[in-house]
């Protein structure tokens, strides 16, 4: 009988051994990892063109993960993406003249989008809009630039590293570098 | 010898009562060897019936079609009113259940302890309180003389001890019909005279029919009722132990005295002895 | 004539091993209900092929973790990707080397063991005895270890893809001075739970069908020698890998 017994409780350790694991894998490894913070709040930004940016990319500040992107729609009458960034609770005190951008991380890696902090007295709250957004840079317009020399991306925006101050509203320009 | 004890059985009078088991033309081959050409058996019932005769004639075989592990190519095998080769499965094992078989290699599950071996067709078939059970088990480990010997492992046993294991799990269950497939093999004296006296308890107080296969003539004589003799794949002789043992057909005189000469061959089927060695031409 | 005829009979041979493994599959099945009867020795069993290998299965997940992480990190560096060192490396053993490695050692550790146990069953009359009694050695013997193996298969694969993780983690962030932030954030915003995660736990349940279904198969046709004994293990080790490895390419084919 205490054979019996042993063969149990080690069959039982094993099963929960393996379900410990799958369990592991499943929400600390995936994506459902990202889902668990579970107070954050929501703020908009509008982009001209977000490349490859996916659902639940992180956002980051100084390369600090801050959150992540909890929806991307295509507005309809003015034809650009918007985007809703879900930032972490812990981070309510991000100035509300933020400027977002969707950065690649490496040469071929994810796109993320980051946030570039202000200088404002203000912070955002839940449904602030960003207003200074700087969209992704397509490998191709970079490529096509050098070679025609500027011609064929029409924007003269040459400072790179200054938004695109109306997010793209009044014109269909994209900021290029 | 106490075969006194015993009823005295005349063979014309066995066949005609209602027996347990009765096989008609008989006949099997094995990889296009032939095992048996016409064999006519009936085994009656609260009896013990020995077979008997040379190594290799077959003896295991004729169980193995008794109990339906192996379908004869033709003739019938009625076992208490069922024809084993056309049952089917469930039916067979119902058979089975009411059917103790003891191995001739003893066959006992090596992962389970004696105790669990002779406890295993109690487990399997019966809901049995574990206090109960373990009674049963024990009494029968006491019947084999290993009841100390519960918890040891079969890889921990003798030939002789295995033989008794397997012979209590084959009566644990107070069967019908118990088939002994050389129960006393590698026994020692004391034991054999033992076992001997099992069996015949066993068959004299819960009536159970046996059949016995063995080689050993002395024993065979004090326990069983009547004997068939199994040679060249058919009924060599059968009768009444004495009467056979006065050896009065070629077949048993040769059979039990040991000769080598005579209808019953001792060498297994060969091309010639002086061919095979390559004296034939020496020798024209 | 004989090198005329042997590539035929070897074909047809092996075909007639296939048929005879597809129809012993469906035996098992069809005595899996009777082996519920028998869920204790279903219980042993899992504690036979899966708890008793746990000990390989977590030592090889902890090195090929690591050597995944040396491997990739030296790779993508040259791309000044190591930030995705994670993500490379949860991904290639989620889909592939998690299922397929353990499947390999499944084969060779608990796939040997089951073949060689049965088979000597068969040798020393034990299934014949069994059958004696009344007692479907398919459904005490065979089916317990059959579902024994799926059951175990899928949980040591999660082991060893844990563990594996582990390795890479230690050699990438521990070691060379990756990020902890970046190691796991790379991979929680790219790894899928059910387009990765659980496509590997599919895998898995196939190949420890197949695996056990093998070596079983294996084990209760083997010529009762020690002679047959010997090559049932040893086919059983050899076809489990090539089974498995070919069902690989098919389920990653449709699964993709
Ligand atoms: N599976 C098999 N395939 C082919 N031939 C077999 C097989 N089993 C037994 N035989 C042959 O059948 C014959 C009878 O075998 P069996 O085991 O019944 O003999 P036996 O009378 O029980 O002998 P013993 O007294 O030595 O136990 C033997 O000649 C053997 O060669
Ligand atoms: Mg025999």
């Amino acid at each position: 009988m205490a054979q019996r017994q042993s063969f149990q409780i080690g069959t039982g350790l094993f099963i929960l051994l393996g379900f410990a694991a799958l369990g592991y894998l499943a929400t600390q490894t995936t994506s459902l990892a990202n889902y668990r913070q579970g107070d954050s709040y929501a703020i908009k930004a509008r982009f001209t063109n977000i490349g490859q940016l996916k659902l639940r990319a992180p956002v980051k500040i100084a390369g600090v993960r801050v959150g992540s992107v909890g929806s991307i729609v295509l507005e309809p009458d003015k034809l650009d993406a918007l985007v809703t960034l879900s930032i972490d609770k812990r981070y309510d005190k991000i100035p509300d003249d933020s400027a977002a951008a969707v950065f690649t991380s490496g040469l071929l890696g994810d796109q993320y989008v980051a946030l570039q902090p202000g200088g404002s007295p203000d912070n955002f709250k839940n449904g602030d809009e960003i207003v200074l957004t700087q969209s992704s840079m397509q490998l191709e317009e970079l490529i096509g630039k050098y070679l025609v020399g500027g011609d064929a991306g029409k924007t003269g925006d040459k400072a790179g590293a200054k938004p695109d101050a109306q997010s793209g509203e009044k014109s269909g320009k994209q900021p290029t570098e | 010898m106490s075969a006194s004890a015993n009823p005295r059985v005349s063979h014309d009078d066995v066949t005609v009562r209602d027996p347990l088991i009765r096989i008609r033309g008989l006949r099997t081959a094995l990889n296009g060897k032939t095992i048996f050409e016409g064999v006519d058996l009936d085994i009656p019932r609260g009896r013990i019936t020995a077979i008997m005769g040379p190594s290799g004639t077959g003896k295991t075989t004729l169980m193995r079609h008794i109990t339906g592990q192996l379908a004869p190519d033709a003739g019938e095998i009625v076992v208490d009113g069922a024809n084993v080769a056309r049952i089917g499965r469930d039916a067979l094992f119902g058979l089975r259940e009411k059917i103790g078989y003891l191995f001739q290699n003893s066959a006992l599950l090596t992962d389970y302890s004696v105790f669990e071996n002779v406890a295993f067709p109690l487990r399997q078939h019966l809901k049995l309180p574990e206090e109960l059970l373990r009674n049963i088990v024990l009494t029968k480990l006491q019947a084999v003389g290993l009841r100390g010997a519960a918890n040891l492992m079969p890889s921990e046993l003798s030939g002789g001890m295995m033989r008794r294991v397997a012979l209590a799990r084959a009566i644990v269950r107070d069967p019908m019909l118990i088939i002994y497939d050389e129960p006393f093999v590698g026994l020692d004296p004391i034991a054999l005279n033992q076992i001997l006296k099992l069996i015949r308890t066993l068959n004299q107080t819960l009536g159970i029919t046996s059949i016995l296969v063995a080689h050993e003539l002395a024993a065979v004589r004090r326990i069983a009722d009547s004997i068939y003799l199994l040679a060249g794949g058919k009924i060599a002789a059968h009768g009444a132990p004495d009467e056979l043992a006065r050896g009065e057909t070629p077949w048993t005189r040769q059979f039990f005295s040991g000769e080598a000469d005579g209808p019953v061959p001792f060498h297994y089927p060969a091309p010639d002895y002086a061919v095979q060695l390559g004296l034939a031409g020496a020798a024209p | 004539m004989s090198i005329v005829r042997k590539p035929p009979s070897r074909l047809a041979d092996s075909l007639a091993q296939i048929g005879a493994c597809g129809i012993f599959l469906f035996r098992i099945l069809g005595a899996v209900p009777l082996s519920l009867r028998y869920l204790r020795e279903t219980v042993r069993q899992v504690y036979f092929v899966g708890a008793m290998s746990l000990v390989i299965i977590m030592t090889c997940g902890l090195f090929v973790g690591m050597v995944l992480g040396l491997q990739l990190y030296h790779t993508l560096s040259i791309f000044g990707g190591t930030a995705a060192l994670g993500t490379v490396v949860a991904l290639s053993l989620y889909r592939e080397l998690g299922p397929v490695v353990t499947a390999l050692l499944f084969a060779g550790r608990a796939g040997t063991s089951i073949t060689a146990e049965i088979g000597l069953m068969r040798a020393t009359d034990q299934l014949d005895a069994m059958e004696m009694m009344a007692v479907d050695p398919l459904a005490y013997v065979v089916a317990p270890r059959f579902l024994a193996g799926i059951i175990a298969m899928p949980l040591l694969a999660c082991v060893f893809n844990a563990l594996g993780i582990l390795g890479a983690h230690l050699v990438g962030v521990v070691w060379l001075g990756l990020d902890n932030g970046t190691f796991w954030s790379n991979m929680t915003s790219s790894v899928d739970v059910w387009s990765d995660v659980m496509t590997g736990v599919w895998k898995s349940l196939a190949f420890g069908a197949v695996c056990t279904l093998i070596a079983t198969f294996q084990g209760y046709t083997t010529p009762p020698t020690s002679e047959g004994v010997a090559y049932a293990t040893t086919r059983t080790v050899v076809f489990s890998s090539i089974a498995t490895l070919a069902i690989d390419f098919v389920m990653t084919a449709f699964l993709m």
